[in-house]
């Protein structure tokens, strides 16, 4: 019969060699790269930006960026007090979406974001801010009053209740940040390369490669919906940012 | 109900087998993983996607009846997409560990 479907294992998907300094700490793989690119790009576009009274050309796209994520994000999560975390929202929405869009320009065809490291790197930042932000603006005592202790429980039912607060808020909230970024990411990387190696194997095995236009329109209709799933985990995760950095901003009663 | 005893039965019949055939638990336990990945996935996407549904109707809904709130509406339905959505993401998460760790 025909040829089976050969689907490579995972570690040929997420696992690039090294360019140098194999089994170094300093090892520079397809990955280092990519978060590499992820900063240098969005410098470079901002420091390109002409500051004129009437923008045009990068400027517009700069501008655009900066304006949607202050009133999509901070605007509609925090308010105007939150305006001061600007450049930090900011550079997150930016790395995370410039760390996902690779996954679909050739050549590299890898989101940096679906390995665990980086992730969870920006997930340690959004924790440790909210943190920061919530015994900056209400006090260490404050704080762990207010996300501890919900006002209105019961006596005796305070110890669980606080027990689910303390690891909805302090456990779950930086592992579900980085799950779901590294989760989505990698589950579209995953559903790229099945659509891929289904077309080379259509056109591989000769009287089936009638349905590889189907096939090969799917990849292409998948390789727009990844377009679209990148810049919206960039902006979830910026949005939650927010909306955690806005609940330790104020006690929620 | 009876499904997934008949299935649960199947796959520890599989187990067996492997483990007959080729005499080495390791085999039966990652045959037994690699078939019972596809359940945990297909489990746990089952109530997000319940989930996912019903919120982003009822947010189609509040912006047909509020056209003026559609951006407020939006940014809450994405926000909570992206929290129902977490559980179906674990489930993936599960799925990649059983089937290649």
């Amino acid at each position: 019969m025909f040829a089976a479907l050969e689907f490579p294992p995972i570690d040929n998907l997420v696992k690039w060699p090294a360019y140098f300094g194999e089994g170094q700490f300093y090892e520079f793989n397809k990955i280092a790269l990519i978060s590499l690119l992820a900063v240098i790009i969005p410098t470079i576009l901002f420091l390109m930006a002409k500051r004129d009274l009437v923008p045009s050309g990068v400027q517009n796209l700069v501008e655009g960026t900066v304006e949607f994520v202050e009133k999509q994000v901070i605007l509609s999560a925090i308010g105007p007090q939150g305006l001061k975390y600007t450049p930090l929202l900011l550079s997150i929405f930016l790395f995370v979406f410039f760390g996902n869009i690779f996954e679909v320009i050739p050549t590299f065809h890898m989101p940096a974001n679906a390995r665990m490291a980086n992730p969870v790197v920006l997930a340690v930042v959004a924790w440790v801010t909210f943190i920061g932000v919530g015994i900056k603006s209400q006090g260490f005592g404050g704080f762990m009053k207010s996300s501890l202790f919900p006002p209105g429980v019961p006596k005796a039912l305070m110890p669980l209740v606080s027990l689910i607060e303390f690891i909805s808020t302090f456990l779950l909230r930086p592992f579900g940040l980085a799950v779901r970024l590294f989760a989505n990411m990698l589950a579209g990387h995953i559903l790229l390369v099945t659509f891929g190696v289904l077309c080379i194997t259509l056109w591989q095995v000769g009287p089936l490669a009638a349905i590889l236009p189907f096939s090969f329109a799917m990849l292409v209709g998948l390789t727009g919906f990844e377009v679209m799933v990148s810049l919206i985990q960039a902006f979830v995760f910026s949005l939650l940012t927010a909306v955690y950095i806005s609940l330790s901003m104020s006690a929620h009663h | 109900m009876s499904a997934l005893a008949s299935t649960a039965a199947q796959l520890v019949e599989l187990a067996t087998e492997a483990t007959d055939a080729t005499a080495t638990a390791a085999d039966a336990k990652a045959t037994a993983g690699a078939s019972s990945a596809g359940f945990a996935y297909g489990l746990a996407a089952i109530g997000p996607g319940i989930g996912i549904g019903y919120l982003v109707g009822q947010a189609v809904q509040a912006m047909a009846r509020q056209p003026e709130a559609a951006g407020q509406v939006q940014t809450t339905m994405f926000l909570g997409i992206a929290f129902t959505e977490a559980l179906a993401l674990i489930g993936f998460v599960v799925f990649i560990l059983l089937k290649f760790a």
